[in-house]
């Protein structure tokens, strides 16, 4: 259990069962009366948020909570198997945890995945990934300019927004945090 | 360490000292370092050698009042153990005063001289938000209002300090002027004095701006057997709840039994007043050191 006077920003607590992380966090103390905290929280597994506060004598659930170094393996159905790069288990993690980072998922990618009570809740993937362009209108020639973007899409339907002078067949560096195109990868 | 905000703060400064010279009060200095601190349910006073840092300069500067002074001004450090946050730091600067022989009506129309005063030296729409008429309400109405229920009539501090906080204080963050909160309920009475009702309620005020409590005040408690007992029930309190006890205060006590005429007082957060006057969101913005 985490006392209040532990709480702080970025904190991971349990409150009946469910993991939240502190988004922010404020010392309160009304005129005469008790010192509060004061947190918003978000809930790690549904995104949902909510404001609670809590008083100095007040406890707090410590969530068990494990970010583990795994190697993305294969594919298998609805689910992406990982293996643990310390003891090399192998790792089920369902679809819905990995979401749209599936079309950025590569062979032998080395990842964080966050475990709650042994249970798979999230997948980190490192901060840029190349990709090809598969399909997209060819743009003008000499149009550098990036703040102006087109439909372009992966070889995995992924579909992203380029600037014009993208064609196909180039590489291009992704963003896994927002799943937007970052810059173009010059080919060797 | 913000050039700008150092010289705001100067200013300011120097003109609530102007402020209160020319209306006749006298400044005055009292020990930084006590030999025991006010008592309070929820402020604890940091330890140091054979005495504590000072959490307010009250009851000093009443026995002054005792003594036979009226007006009396006095702006300074005072230090709470363990209070850090957007609006708090362990040692911050207050400005407190004491006007003998008016109430605490006559002591929220000179508090809002003094923002009148200070308002144009600050910036952004510190102007607009500290010259705008007030809004006064009583506590009763205030929790009523929007938290449902009546904290006069049957009085819960857990679910008061929590209401006050989540449900009245972000109301009052949307006032544009200031707004002032009155006739607390006798629970929460602190040093005021009662005033018997009906419904009876302390004779205290707080006064707010964008949702931040500057400052609180009272008409002053004077029966020095009241005030005695005020401070042995604190002290019950905090060795229950196992915190820090004090020694009573016994030359204050004397000098209350030994008269201490009708008078108002008030203690206001200097550091947030600067933040109200700056526009900044965070308290260690406006010191120029916040970590000791």
């Amino acid at each position: 259990m985490y006392s209040a006077s532990d709480l702080r920003k970025g904190l991971k607590i349990e409150i009946e069962g469910q993991p939240y992380a502190i988004t922010d966090f404020q010392f309160v103390k009304p005129g005469k009366g008790q010192a509060l905290y004061r947190c918003k929280l978000k809930n790690i597994l549904t995104g949902t948020t909510m404001d609670k506060t809590y008083r100095s004598t007040d406890k707090v659930g410590k969530p068990d909570l494990m970010q583990r170094d795994m190697t993305y393996s294969y594919p298998d159905g609805e689910h992406y198997v990982f293996m643990d790069d310390d003891t090399y288990e192998q790792v089920v993690v369902d679809g819905d945890v990995v979401g749209d980072l599936k079309y950025f998922l590569l062979e032998e990618m080395q990842c964080k995945v966050l475990f709650f009570n042994d249970t798979a809740i999230d997948v980190e993937l490192p901060v840029f990934v190349e990709k090809e362009i598969d399909q997209t209108e060819p743009g003008a020639r000499g149009d550098t300019a990036t703040n102006v973007t087109k439909p372009a899409k992966l070889d995995n339907g992924y579909e992203i927004q380029v600037p014009l002078f993208i064609n196909e067949g180039d590489l291009v560096r992704i963003d896994t945090r927002t799943g937007e195109y970052a810059d173009r990868v010059n080919k060797k | 360490m913000k050039r700008h905000l150092l010289e705001l703060r100067s200013r300011v400064l120097a003109a609530t000292r102007d402020f209160f010279q020319k209306r006749d009060y006298t400044q005055v200095e009292t020990p930084v370092w006590v030999a025991t601190p006010a008592m309070e349910e929820h402020i604890d006073a940091v330890s140091a050698g054979e005495g504590w840092l000072r959490t307010s300069p009250e009851l000093h500067m009443k026995r002054l009042i005792c003594e036979g002074m009226e007006r009396i001004y006095q702006m300074g450090p005072c230090f709470r153990r363990g209070e850090r946050g957007a609006r708090h730091l362990p040692e911050y600067t207050m400005l407190e005063w004491y006007h003998v022989g008016i109430g605490s009506e006559a002591l929220l129309e000179e508090t809002l001289d003094l923002l009148t005063a200070l308002a144009p030296l600050g910036e952004g729409t510190a102007l607009a938000d500290l010259g705008a008429e007030p809004l006064i309400m009583t506590v009763q109405d205030a929790f009523w209002l929007w938290a449902g229920w009546d904290p006069v009539d049957a009085f819960d501090a857990d679910r008061f300090d929590l209401d006050l906080v989540e449900k009245v204080e972000p109301v009052l963050a949307e006032q544009p002027g200031p707004v002032v909160l009155k006739d607390f309920p006798l629970e929460r009475s602190a040093l005021a004095a009662c005033r018997p009702g009906p419904p009876p309620v302390a004779d205290r005020w707080e006064l707010y701006l964008g949702g931040m409590e500057l400052a609180n005040a009272y008409h002053e408690l004077t029966d020095p057997h009241e005030q005695r007992q005020r401070f042995l029930a604190c002290r019950n309190q905090r060795q229950q709840r196992g915190q820090d006890v004090y020694p009573l205060d016994e030359p204050f006590l004397t000098a209350l039994e030994n008269g201490m005429p009708s008078c108002s007082g008030i203690a206001l957060g200097m550091d947030r007043l600067l933040m109200v006057l700056s526009g900044c969101e965070q308290i260690q913005d406006v010191v120029a050191f916040s970590k000791g």
